[in-house]
């Protein structure tokens, strides 16, 4: 905590290009290509939604760029923040996270057969997507303190597993099974990178392996009818398996150069499902096929692999932690939703953030790469690990 | 120090190796994703295209109005109407009969009707629309659309039904249509359209293909929800074709009006077999079937005794009587048994073993050679030539004429009737005797003839030509083939004979003594009618009854004999055949040779056959 000095003089801070210090120095530090990468995904969100609004800026496209916007000074904002800081307030962004589930599962608002959202006036809020955010943070936080005896030290490992059950527990309940899981393979990333040896994972693994038809009883009919239907879609055509079918025929029938722009018709006269959000990669493979579609996961692809880069590059073992949880975050979402519209994994309800339509995830992804960039910017900073003191 | 560094490098590398594994695994997943990618638009991409297509593209067929059945001068004897209908598209509605049950309240349905649109939604695919209810009043049509919201599935639209203006007058040759029944579906698409009639009797059936035409389709795209984007292609239907009849529907109006309950009329063109009139009574209106006949409708007419849905004048069945021995005489004259000349005496009766067969006039006409065995209709002359000519050569020369034979008329289900043999009789196990040929010489016994074969046999003497009857004149303004006398083949009979026979039938109206004296052609006509009368019992009369001084009048109505009555005009040059038969009519030279008389006047009238004996006609207007 030595090298935290609040009491630097103001033109010192302001004017410095050292590494790391000054505003001017900090936004130097700042990674121009990954936000030209998000801008770009942004891009690409935009033209997808003016056709799924029909060929308009109305509804979706201009709110989306609007929302961007804002997204950007947020993110910008958060990565001026010393990551020490961060670092020290990691706990209270957890306990807040958890506040937030609690106060969803007792006055949320009911969307799609589960508890999600807080309303907050003009905004809703969706605890859980905050949540995978503070859970890094929190792990992050709790790793960086950590030696390598005490990682090894099997009691050590329990405080991260309540970590993360807890709130998985809490987004389980809501229910939310597709989340849940996300949340605890978020979990397991960090742990995993922090250095937990492979043989605790296999064990974990094994576990729950045992504990799936035990799962299975307990999944909601609406659980388990998603799962009937993703490895037979075609048994429920009109129903269940509606989504997935007609998102695979939007595909499909894209081909190598797609339908051209506004000329999908599976999107336009709406035998695709939520094209404006959980389909929007759909809407974007149809009407500019392979081509298109391999262009936008190439993108964030390169965006996902930033995220590692900064991780590698991080001098701090907190930086690196939070590096590598918020990329694995963010990859989860892409993985997730496209594997979805594929008709690869079951439909989950994941949307794809910065492209799909929605101000509750645009928002707490661009916090993300906010926090992401904080550690490319603070990456030499000394972090001592306060070993002892907690 | 340097130990913490040592394990800060420690830790570092740790983090790097695990970092790179997660950081390659999970680029690895996205590369994954594109294989699938490539998978799905690529491999499979033709696949999808055409099943994205099929979710788009919806084809709808267009009915092409039905064509028209007119009359000989081109009057419309069948055309269309047009019709508000309500239908019901299952797929458009969650609950069928909870739909029906909203449209009961506005326009009331019976249990039968519900039953039968829940039968056909399930019998037709889901898209299909099905009739509800047809011939909606304006008013009820606006109820239906003000209500809509509440009827999810149900829409009204004009079609068109099938009118026939002259409704019971034709409706034998006509015919009707009614719903295409399971067993007409033969693969026409046309026909699982709603409000689509497919004919079911008359010409409305023998040309239904004609009068269908083909059907026309849209290719629309639709929108996941079914609603209609925009049209992509149209290709127009075949119209059904007009067809005209031969008939002249005022001439057919005014000779139904002339006739009783039980009489059949056929006015025929000797010369080419097109059937002029065809008038029955009773007869039933074709435009009830359009909204489907009641119950009640139904058991009235096949509870009526006097058959008005059948068609008398091909399915009535009659034994010919006297007019049937023009055939003896020349299967007789054609075998050589007899020639013109020799005169048979009539002592009034003929015996033949212990069987005495009496002539109808019973003192006896003396010695009668063939003319005037005809004129004077002398039976003991036919028992005589029939005896000598023997059964087959007497039912060979009738089939010559279309007797006991199918004929080429357009009416399914008419009959070829029968004429007997002794094939015939043994088939059914009984001998055939000698007084069995006799008695058929003078055109009684087995015999099973319509009133059409009568008047085929009467056209195909005047001519010497196999003329068929026929309706059609032209289909979609192509007249058919058989409208010229030269289409017809001869019959092989020499012209003397034929002569001779007229000549006969001519005596038989024209001149002193001649059984239908009284019903010759005014002079105005400028005509003369030849013909022969018939008068068949339907009882046997016994020996009890005939030495009581027995008399017709005294009989109830319907044990009394059929008249009968078959002619052509004029003599010299044939242009009208006609055949009458009155059933219970007492006696063709009373009942059945009046009514011919003036079918012909009115024939000579209203066709004014003109110099080259054309008669008048309307040439069809597709």
């Amino acid at each position: 905590m030595s090298e935290f000095r609040p009491a630097l003089r103001f033109e010192r801070r302001l004017l410095s290009r050292e590494r790391g210090t000054g505003i001017f120095g900090k936004l130097w530090q700042i990674p121009w290509l990954l936000v030209l990468l998000l801008c770009a995904v942004a891009g690409i969100g935009y033209v997808a939604l003016y056709s799924a609004g029909g060929g308009g800026v109305e509804p979706y496209a201009g709110r989306h760029a609007i929302r961007f916007g804002f997204g950007l000074v947020l993110m910008l904002s958060i990565a001026l923040v010393d990551i020490r800081l961060i670092a020290r307030f990691a706990w209270v962004g957890y306990v807040v996270g958890v506040g937030l589930l609690v106060l969803v599962a007792l006055h949320g608002q009911v969307g799609g057969g589960a508890q999600r959202w807080i309303n907050l006036g003009p905004v809703q809020l969706q605890p859980s997507e905050f949540m995978k955010i503070m859970l890094v943070l929190a792990l992050a936080s709790w790793f960086h303190r950590a030696s390598w005896e005490r990682i090894g030290n099997p009691l050590f490992l329990v405080p991260p597993i309540i970590l993360i059950l807890l709130p998985a527990a809490l987004i389980f309940r809501q229910p939310n099974l597709g989340t849940a899981l996300i949340i605890c393979m978020i979990g397991g990333a960090v742990i995993f990178a922090a250095g937990v040896r492979i043989w605790k994972f296999a064990l974990v693994a094994v576990a729950i392996g045992a504990s799936v038809p035990l799962v299975y009883q307990n999944l909601h009919a609406y659980q388990r009818a998603r799962i009937t239907t993703f490895l037979d879609p075609e048994s429920d055509p009109l129903g269940a398996g509606y989504n997935i079918i007609q998102s695979k025929i939007a595909l499909g029938s894209g081909g190598f150069w797609g339908k051209g722009f506004l000329q999908g018709t599976q999107g336009h006269l709406n035998f695709l499902p939520e094209k404006q959000t959980d389909f929007i990669f759909t809407m974007i493979a149809e009407e500019f096929g392979l081509v298109g579609a391999l262009m936008t996961l190439g993108i964030l692809a390169c965006v996902v692999a930033f995220g590692f880069l900064v991780a590698l590059r991080s001098r701090n073992h907190f930086g690196r932690l939070v590096a590598v949880g918020l990329s694995s975050n963010y990859f989860l979402y892409v993985f997730v939703n496209i594997a979805m519209v594929t008709g690869t994994i079951p439909v989950g309800g994941v949307p794809l953030p910065l492209i799909s339509h929605g101000g509750s995830a645009m928002l707490t992804t661009m916090l993300g790469f906010g926090l992401l960039v904080s550690a490319h910017v603070h990456r030499d900073v000394e972090m001592a690990a306060p070993r002892e003191s907690g | 120090m340097s130990r913490k560094q040592r394990e800060e490098e420690r830790v570092r590398g740790i983090f790097a190796r695990r970092a790179a594994l997660l950081g390659i695994g999970q680029i690895g997943l996205l590369g994954f994703l594109a294989h699938r990618l490539y998978r799905l638009q690529v491999e499979e991409g033709e696949r999808y295209a055409t099943l994205a297509d099929e979710n788009r593209l919806s084809a709808r067929l267009l009915a092409p109005p039905r064509g028209r059945v007119l009359d000989r001068q081109g009057l419309v004897i069948a055309g269309n109407q047009l019709n508000w209908r309500a239908l019901l598209v299952a797929e458009h509605t969650t609950d069928v009969a909870a739909t029906l049950e909203t449209f009961t309240r506005i326009v009331p349905l019976s249990d039968a009707e519900k039953a039968r649109i829940e039968r056909e939604v399930r019998r037709r695919r889901r898209f299909v629309p099905v009739t509800v209810r047809e011939f909606l009043t304006w008013e009820e049509m606006a109820r239906i659309e003000l209500n809509a919201p509440d009827l999810p599935g149900i829409s009204v639209d004009v079609g068109t039904t099938r009118i026939y203006p002259e409704a019971e007058h034709l409706a034998h040759m006509v015919g009707y249509v009614a719903p295409p029944a399971e067993r007409d579906l033969d693969g026409d698409p046309l026909l699982e359209l709603p409000g689509i009639r497919v004919g079911r009797a008359g010409v409305e059936r023998h040309h239904d293909l004609a009068l269908r035409g083909r059907a026309g389709a849209v290719q629309l795209e639709v929108n996941a929800v079914g609603r209609v984007i925009r049209e992509l292609d149209r290709r127009e239907g075949v119209q059904g074709q007009d067809v005209q009849l031969s008939v002249d529907a005022e001439l057919q109006k005014s000779i139904r009006g002339k006739i009783e309950e039980g009489t059949s009329i056929v006015l025929m063109d000797a010369r080419n077999g097109e059937v002029l009139a065809m008038a029955t009574q009773p007869s039933f209106d074709p435009n009830l079937f359009n909204s489907g006949v009641s119950p009640a409708q139904w058991r009235q007419w096949t509870a009526n005794r006097a058959t008005p849905l059948i068609n008398k004048a091909t399915n009535g069945l009659y034994a010919p009587g006297s007019t049937f021995k023009m055939v003896v005489a020349l299967a007789g004259l054609e075998a050589r048994v007899v020639t013109p000349g020799e005169r048979i005496n009539c002592p009034g009766h003929m015996d033949l073993g212990d069987a005495r067969f009496h002539c109808w006039h019973r003192a006896g006409h003396g010695g009668m050679d063939m003319r005037a065995a005809l004129k004077h209709s002398c039976d003991v002359y036919f028992y005589e030539l029939a005896k000598r000519v023997g059964m087959d050569r007497i039912a060979a020369m009738a089939r010559r004429f279309g007797m006991g034979v199918p004929l080429e008329i357009e009416l399914p289900g008419a009959r070829p009737g029968l004429v007997p043999t002794r094939e015939w009789r043994q088939a059914q196990g009984k001998p055939w005797a000698l007084g069995d040929t006799v008695v058929h010489g003078i055109g009684q016994g087995f015999y099973q003839l319509t009133p059409l074969s009568l008047a085929t046999m009467t056209a195909r003497l005047a001519t010497g030509r196999a003329v068929q009857p026929h309706l059609t004149r032209a289909i979609g303004g192509r007249p058919v083939r058989g409208s010229r006398p030269e289409d017809w083949p001869s019959l092989g009979i020499p012209d003397a004979h034929l002569r001779l026979v007229r000549d006969a039938m001519w005596s038989v109206v024209n001149e002193q003594g001649g059984t239908a004296r009284t019903s010759r052609l005014p002079p105005e006509t400028g005509a003369q009618m030849s013909g022969k009368t018939g008068t068949t019992q339907v009882r046997r009369v016994s020996r009890e009854q005939r030495e009581r001084g027995f008399r017709v009048e005294q009989l109830p109505r319907e044990w009394r004999p059929h008249a009968l009555f078959v002619g052509f005009a004029p003599h010299d040059n044939p242009v009208f055949a006609v055949a009458v038969v009155v059933e219970h009519g007492t006696s063709g030279s009373g009942a059945a040779a009046p009514l011919a008389r003036d079918v012909l006047v009115e024939a000579f009238q209203r066709l004014r056959p003109g110099p080259g004996g054309m008669l008048r006609v309307a040439e069809a207007s597709r």
